[in-house]
């Protein structure tokens, strides 16, 4: 028998339910994992215990003869922005260290109730805002890929779901939990050689995730490959009365919808994605994964997208106005951090407690949000950039009158190494300038592992569907999964 | 118009008021969360996590706390905006948890109305003036912060945190203390009729914020202040009055006024400064991105329409056009929605057991319930919603009175022993039966004129007035059983 580790969701699910192995057996054996890679800083907190009871829970349920759920028997981790009952939620905040919620977030319960147990909780960019990992107040997460050239630089593994990714791609996990709120599903997913889907807006509850941008958050599964996601987004999503965004349809069974044969199928390739500079083995793989999709049967169409340049300065106006507010909360009165200098006053409180407790990126986007919120630049950043936002809804809505799904690269370079982009951040935000206009637009996008670079460096593509049509998405995302025949993983050095 | 002036030291001046009134909206759970909302519960035992603004709570709407505002929309004839946001007003405080107000600033849900107000409470037939209302918006309510539980810190009560609140905004239509009185009792008015707010201000569950300035007449706007919270209509005559004054003075001495939110002291009965412009709060609104728009359909806006109450202006000239009810009395009766619910459910009830018509007996039960019934009330101390003043005891005595068994004087006697002690009510009523019989009428009446000779000569001789006296005699010689009118009738004939 192959290592259990080595095993997906699918894989997991049905060697439990088969009676191959017990849940407490692969419980075990990624607990052992989790534990044998602290080198990576994957997670923020270990939960083995929380793992081996829900695994003897699935057995014990298989034992009396009751069904064991989607995700029955399979261990996951849970990014650290999702609210866990009695486990220390902390967004990789210093703010809220320590905090344990009193309550459970609907995505999370969610799996629980799909029969999944919390390998731990992941690291990530604090309050998701970064796309490298480098923003944690619990340190670097560090990627398990390294590049071909026998050096051992650090590699990011994207952010912000980079615990996430690093986790699932060193077989710490077999699948996680992610969140996107401009690409941070989609980009680490490409970075480690994984896939990732962050569903159509309001699929996945927001009630009980650590809010960064409200109007674009969007919780998904980041897994070993197109079925794990299926599945594990069948069990996370679903209408919450409790989030007024929630989309208020049922969850299609997805895995069993699953078809890469695209035939009938338009793809569109939007042709503004072309950008000058774009790194030559990202275009390669791009015309590659052209190609695999005419294979599978679909007739590809040159698309436009014309307000595509617009779409990262857009969100990095309308994502740090959001984060400004929602991050409000976080004022030392009711829990996390408190830090009360001598005989301070209230708002001495509020600024020694934030200067403290929220790092460095948090402060500026905080900082940029306040500003194009205030009186006097209200409209000229804030108005307009919804106008963009509305926009960039419109060239998507006019493409897919002409296609079915659109492909393009995941990201504009393969990964970069930790340190190599903080001192500018200009350059690590355009890191997200492919994955940030479906976040705007609230589509379904996902990445799918598309090969190596020349460095040996994992490569994503892109789909980004219709509004509700995750199943057009997997179902490309299976179609180029299969060609690509991406095999590859990462050299254990830890 | 008003005539009201202020006479300054270098002529007349002119006052301009306008409200913002804040009114908690009666429902039983908070307007974004579950929490339960009634007044006076212990410190924080009305919170829920979305109220303490915990990690990754959401708010959701609550349809009953629209339907309150769309209702009290309805009832000033306001336009209904069938599409409204919510935004965030963003400050940093303790009372409030989430760091923003979730409020309307852009898109509200109740757009243009208006107030009609009698400028004179007791003459509701006068001069009326239209009050411009520019729009209700909901928002949240903060928490309270209390200062005397800790030599040093301040601890915090967020169990109105989330509340529901309308602000009722005004135009700046009103002229006169008096007038911003009766705008706010009106509204007081309307918003007990409606039952999206129970008006009691001493709760809080009512405040206003006066808007004053001060011009020469018909020249534009003055700068005006804002007094924060005055919480009675009488605090608020007092705010306009002293404001008013004080900003007279100051232009006057060669000032400005400046342009700021004051406080009202009501023991010193003056307003003094809070925070000027200057270092007034930049709230950054912006939509919530955490709510979708509401958008009404037409049915929830059916069900809002159809299920207001009839309004006290349509009630008070129904009472007078229908019930041919004196202007003054069914002006009395309609000022209170629990007075109007009790005159008539008291009149059908009256009505019934009559076998007569509403409007047959509508003076009858007005005169009840307005002069007759509060004096007895209040002389033994009973509450009006004590058990002993019900509805079938009061229909008992009065269609008693209706029907010519008892007097009108017998009535008040009979309800009295029936308020303060435990007399069987028909029985007594029965026993105190007036008499119709002519013949024992004429015999008593020949009595007391027999008895009373001198003044009989008197009456004769030009001195009327003595009719009373008779009348008087003679009832009492019945122990009040005499029916009056015809004892009158006997009275007057054999007087000649």
């Amino acid at each position: 028998m192959t290592d259990i580790t080595d095993l997906g969701v699918a894989a997991i699910r049905d060697g439990v339910a088969g009676g191959e192995f017990s849940a407490v057996e692969v419980a075990e054996a990624f607990n052992a994992n989790v534990a044998a890679a602290q080198a990576l800083n994957a997670f923020i907190v270990a939960t083995p215990d929380a793992a081996l009871d829900a695994a003897r829970a699935t057995d014990a349920r298989r034992a009396a003869g009751q069904p064991l759920g989607k995700m029955g028997g399979v261990p996951i981790g849970m990014k650290d922005l999702f609210a866990t009952q009695g486990v220390q939620t902390t967004a990789a905040s210093h703010i809220l260290e320590g905090f344990k919620p009193e309550y459970e977030s609907t995505v999370s319960q969610n799996l629980w109730n799909a029969g999944a147990g919390m390998l731990g909780k992941l690291n990530l960019d604090q309050f998701a805002m970064g796309s490298s990992n480098e923003t944690s107040y619990f340190g670097n997460v560090i990627s398990p890929w390294r590049r071909n050239d026998g050096g051992n630089a650090a590699m990011a593994p994207g952010g912000s779901s980079g615990g996430s990714s690093a986790a699932v791609s060193a077989r710490l996990c077999p699948a996680a939990t992610g969140t996107d709120t401009g690409g941070s599903i989609r980009q680490p997913a490409a970075f480690t050689g994984i896939s990732g889907i962050k569903p159509t807006y309001g699929r996945c509850s927001r009630w009980g995730v650590v809010a960064f941008a409200s109007s674009l958050d969007q919780a998904g599964p980041m897994a070993r490959d197109v079925r794990d996601c299926a599945i594990m987004l069948e069990a996370m999503a679903g209408f919450d009365p409790k989030d007024a965004t929630s989309l208020d349809l049922p969850v299609p069974e997805w895995e069993a919808g699953l078809n890469a044969d695209l035939r009938g199928k338009k793809v569109g390739v939007p042709r503004e994605y072309r950008v000058d500079g774009l790194d030559a083995d990202v275009a390669a793989s791009w015309d590659r994964g052209i190609e695999w999709l005419k294979d599978a049967g679909a007739e590809v169409v040159e698309v436009s997208l014309p307000h595509t340049r617009y779409a990262l300065p857009a969100y990095y106006i309308i994502a740090p106005a959001e984060a400004s507010s929602n991050l409000a909360r976080y004022d030392g009165v009711r829990y996390g951090l408190r830090d009360l200098p001598d005989g301070a006053g209230l708002q001495d409180m509020y600024a020694a407690t934030r200067a403290a407790g929220f790092g460095a990126e948090v402060k500026r986007r905080i900082l940029i949000g306040t500003y194009v919120l205030s009186a006097g630049f209200y409209d000229a950043y804030y108005t307009q950039a919804q106008k963009v936002r509305t926009l960039i809804s419109h060239d998507f809505r006019n493409a897919f009158t002409e296609c079915d799904v659109i492909l393009a690269p995941t990201t504009p370079t393969a990964a970069f190494g930790l340190g190599e982009m903080v001192s500018d951040p200009l350059a690590m935000y355009l890191n997200d300038v492919f994955a940030v206009p479906a976040s705007l637009a609230g589509l379904p996008a996902m990445s799918v592992p598309a090969g190596l670079n020349r460095e040996g460096l994992p490569l994503g593509l892109q789909i980004v569907g219709r509004p509700f049509d995750e199943q057009g998405v997997l179902n490309a995302g299976l179609a180029i999964e299969a060609r690509a025949q991406f095999t590859a993983k990462p050299e254990k050095w830890w | 118009m008003s005539n009201y002036r202020i006479h300054g030291a270098t002529g007349e001046w002119e006052v301009v008021i306008g409200l913002e009134v804040h009114a908690q909206i009666t429902s039983q759970s908070k307007l974004f969360s579950g929490a339960a909302t009634a007044f006076g519960a212990e410190p924080n035992s009305q919170v829920s996590l979305v109220d303490a603004a915990m990690p990754g709570m959401l708010p959701v709407p609550n349809r009953e706390c629209i339907r309150q505002a769309v209702r009290t929309g309805m009832a000033i004839q306001a336009q209904i905006n069938k599409w409204s946001r919510f935004d965030r007003k963003n400050y940093f405080y303790a009372d409030l948890p989430q760091g923003y107000q979730i409020s309307q600033l852009y898109h509200p849900l109740v757009g243009e109305g208006s107030l009609e107000v009698v400028l004179d409470e007791k003459d509701p037939e006068g001069s009326t003036k239209t009050i411009g209302i520019e729009r209700i918006h909901v928002e949240q309510d903060a928490g309270k912060l209390m200062h005397d539980q800790h030599p040093t810190m301040s601890y915090v009560d967020l169990n109105r945190s989330g509340v529901a609140l309308m602000e009722i905004v005004s135009r700046p239509d009103m002229r006169s203390p008096a007038e911003a009185g009766a705008y706010l009792a009106k509204l007081r008015q309307i918003l007990r009729y409606v039952g999206s707010c129970d008006g009691n201000m001493d709760q809080g569950s009512m405040r206003a914020d006066v808007n004053v300035s001060v011009r020469r007449p018909g020249e534009p706007f003055g700068t005006r202040t804002e007094t924060k919270n005055v919480n009675s209509v009488r605090f608020v005559m007092a705010v306009v009055e002293s404001e008013a004054r004080r900003q007279v003075d100051l232009i006057e001495d060669g000032g400005t006024v400046v342009q700021e939110t004051r406080l009202y002291d009501p023991d010193k009965n003056e307003t003094r400064s809070m925070r000027s412009k200057e270092d007034a709060h930049d709230y950054r609104y912006f939509p919530d991105p955490d709510l979708l728009p509401l958008e009404l359909d037409d049915a929830f806006l059916e069900e809002c329409r159809a299920s207001l109450p009839e309004l006290p202006d349509a009630k008070r000239h129904r009472y007078e056009n229908a019930l041919g009810l004196s202007t003054y009395n069914a002006a009395a009766l309609t000022a209170d929605v629990e007075t109007a619910r009790e005159f008539e459910t008291l009149l059908a009830s009256v009505a019934k057991a009559a076998g007569k018509g509403e409007a047959d007996v509508a003076k009858r039960v007005a005169n009840w319930v307005l002069s007759e019934r509060p004096g007895l009330l209040n002389a033994n101390n009973v509450a009006s919603s004590d058990p002993k003043n019900s509805i079938e005891a009061n229909t008992a005595i009065v269609v008693a009175t209706e029907s010519g068994q008892i007097s009108g004087s017998k009535a008040k006697e009979i309800f009295e022993k029936h308020l303060t002690s435990d007399i069987d009510l028909a029985a007594e009523i029965a026993a105190n039966q007036q008499t119709t019989d002519t013949g024992a009428i004429e015999a008593a009446v020949d009595a007391v004129l027999a008895a009373n000779a001198d003044k009989v000569e008197q009456y004769r001789g030009g001195k009327e007035a003595l009719f009373g006296f008779f009348v008087g005699q003679t009832m009492k010689a019945m122990q009040g059983k005499g029916n009056p009118q015809l004892v009158n009738q006997v009275l007057k004939a054999k007087l000649g």
